[in-house]
């Protein structure tokens, strides 16, 4: 029941965003992320929809599993967009019934707050999609080194993840050989109220719990003997550079951003 | 030249503060009186049942603990001392019960990276030496894949090989195949003997396994915290009835030989695999027909 998790929803493949330096890529994520809010007229909003409607194809990413990743917040996207469709009196009213009015003006902002939200989830899916977990973590480390000044141990945050991304798989694991142990001893877990269903899982839970902390405490004995002692001098075998294909990107960013500030001035708002 | 030198170690497992109300336990004596001495290239099998100190002396090789008395020499270090502690780690490579538990990473040869990592190893040094011990345990192949979607025996080979990357002297095995299936305790136990035998690796092998100790050069018989027999397997598995007085078996070929002998069967002492058992009965079936 448990097998059909997966994990960072990494889609491996070896395209132009694939082999990106993981740094960029998510800083670049990042500053698509607040781009897709600049545009306040249509052209604008068009040209940042259509940015990553470029990149997925770059990707070569099924477009299925892109319009997958968007469909758990699609309930999200309708409540915020009625919510300004209700809310925003300004414009034409096309209908008033008592304190209800609805406006041309309230239907553009729903439209772009959706558009918005709908790009802003799809991009940032795009970074898991070509990223494994590992490669993210890493590049986690590396961007946050600077906050070792305000005492943070960005290494230990780090190990942490990877520790548990290992782990995920081994405990869903464990839980199914756990329920199965426990309906062979007659354990209900199928039928009953939410409270019933709730104390059901109490005997999968406590063994649970019980064996990952000895999986700790093993895991952490094999981790002193490969001579772990924390980020202090410690290297990575696996270097991040960045390449000529990282700077264009950058580039492609910074024009995209430069040119959705340039359109606002010279396109009348559409908000 | 001896690896590892243990001298008269004792060792107290303490249970700490006893309970309020509860009566005060005593310390338990887990080794009284330990002195080994590991050789630089011998495979040794380290035997005991359940309890006889067999792994709390194998955790004292590489410093996971510290005697309560006596001393343990790694070359020519102290366990003791504390600024030698990483170096004796990586002399003395350590291979858990364990393979889930002791693989850290989502990749494969990110896992064996972990050691030569946190030794500060040069990264096209740890490219190196992950390649060359993933090719060396067979695993190279899987060095892409995903530790949770190995068998058994393939996790524990990459568990060694990402003791081999850190560049050991001795590698200690604390019974590596008790959690795995026929196949998987093959495959780890020809790795095993195959670094010993082609590298030369020191091997210290813990295992209550009988068939696995009788491929050492050497077997100690540990029981109740004392070394209870010491030399060949050849020598120590002669000594059936000893064995079983201290709940051990032999291999079953000895174990068949010695029943038949006991019967009046005359068959040489000291047999250990199937084919020198069959050959030897053979041997005895064929005498009468050549008087």
């Amino acid at each position: 029941m448990l097998n059909g998790i997966t994990i960072g929803q990494y889609f491996p493949g070896d395209s132009l965003l694939h082999r990106m330096d993981p740094r960029v890529k998510l800083v670049l994520t990042f500053v698509y992320i607040f781009a897709v809010f600049i545009p306040q007229n249509w052209i604008g909003l068009a040209l940042a929809v259509g940015f990553l409607v470029f990149s997925v194809a770059v990707s070569r990413l099924p477009v299925k599993l892109v319009l997958k990743s968007v469909k758990p917040i699609i309930p999200l996207i309708i409540f915020t967009s009625a919510l300004n469709i209700f809310y925003v009196s300004e414009g034409v009213h096309l209908f008033d019934w008592g304190f209800i009015h609805i406006t041309t003006q309230g239907l553009v902002t729903a439209a772009f707050i959706g558009i918005r939200i709908l790009s802003l989830i799809a991009g940032s899916s795009l970074l898991t999609y070509t990223t494994s977990p590992t490669t993210l973590t890493d590049a986690l480390e590396r961007l946050m080194k600077p906050l070792k000044v305000v005492h943070l141990n960005v290494h230990e945050l780090a190990m942490m993840m990877t520790i548990a991304l290992r782990f995920i798989p081994t405990l869903v694991e464990e839980t199914d050989k756990i329920m199965s142990a426990q309906k062979a001893r007659g354990a209900d877990m199928e039928s009953g109220g939410l409270m019933q269903r709730v104390r059901a899982l109490i005997p999968i839970l406590i063994p649970l719990f019980v064996s990952s902390f000895r999986r700790a405490y093993e895991l952490a004995t094999a981790m002193e003997c490969r001579c772990y002692r924390g980020g202090e001098g410690r290297t990575r075998m696996k270097q991040l550079h960045m390449n000529g294909m990282d700077g264009v990107c950058i580039a492609v960013l910074a024009v995209l951003v430069a040119g959705l500030f340039v359109l606002n001035f010279v396109i009348p708002a559409a908000l | 030249m001896d690896i590892i030198t243990a001298r008269d170690v004792r060792f107290v497992y303490d249970n700490g503060e006893p309970e309020p109300g509860a009566a005060p336990q005593d310390p338990i004596l887990v080794l009284d009186g330990v002195s080994l001495a590991v050789r630089q290239g011998e495979f040794l099998a380290l035997l005991g049942h359940n309890g006889s100190g067999k792994s709390t002396l194998a955790k004292h090789f590489n410093a996971m603990l510290l005697p309560t008395g006596g001393q343990i020499l790694v070359r020519d270090m102290d366990t003791a001392d504390e600024d030698q502690k990483y170096e004796i780690r990586r002399t003395v490579g350590m291979v858990l019960q364990n393979p889930d538990n002791q693989l850290v990473s989502t990749i494969v040869e990110e896992d064996v990276a972990f050691g030569p990592e946190n030794l500060g190893v040069e990264p096209a040094e740890i490219r190196r030496r992950v390649d060359d011990a993933l090719k060396t345990v067979g695993m190279y192949e899987y060095r892409a894949h995903a530790p949770h979607k190995l068998s058994g025996g393939q996790k524990q080979r990459v568990a060694i090989a990402g003791i081999l990357a850190m560049q050991p002297d001795c590698l200690v095995l604390d019974e590596p195949t008790a959690m795995l299936d026929p196949q998987g305790r093959r495959e780890v136990l020809d790795t095993v003997s195959r670094l010993n035998k082609e590298r030369g690796m020191t091997v210290v092998l813990i295992t209550h396994y009988m068939e696995e100790a009788a491929r050492a050069d050497r077997v100690v018989v540990m029981d109740d915290g004392h070394i209870r027999m010491e030399g060949t397997p050849r020598e120590v598995f002669s000594q059936v009835e000893a064995l079983r007085a201290i709940e051990l078996d032999v291999p079953q070929p000895t174990e068949l030989c010695f029943e038949l002998r006991r019967r009046g069967v005359p068959l040489p002492d000291g047999i250990l695999t199937a084919e020198e058992c069959a050959q030897a009965i053979s041997l005895f079936m064929e005498e009468p027909l050549c008087r």
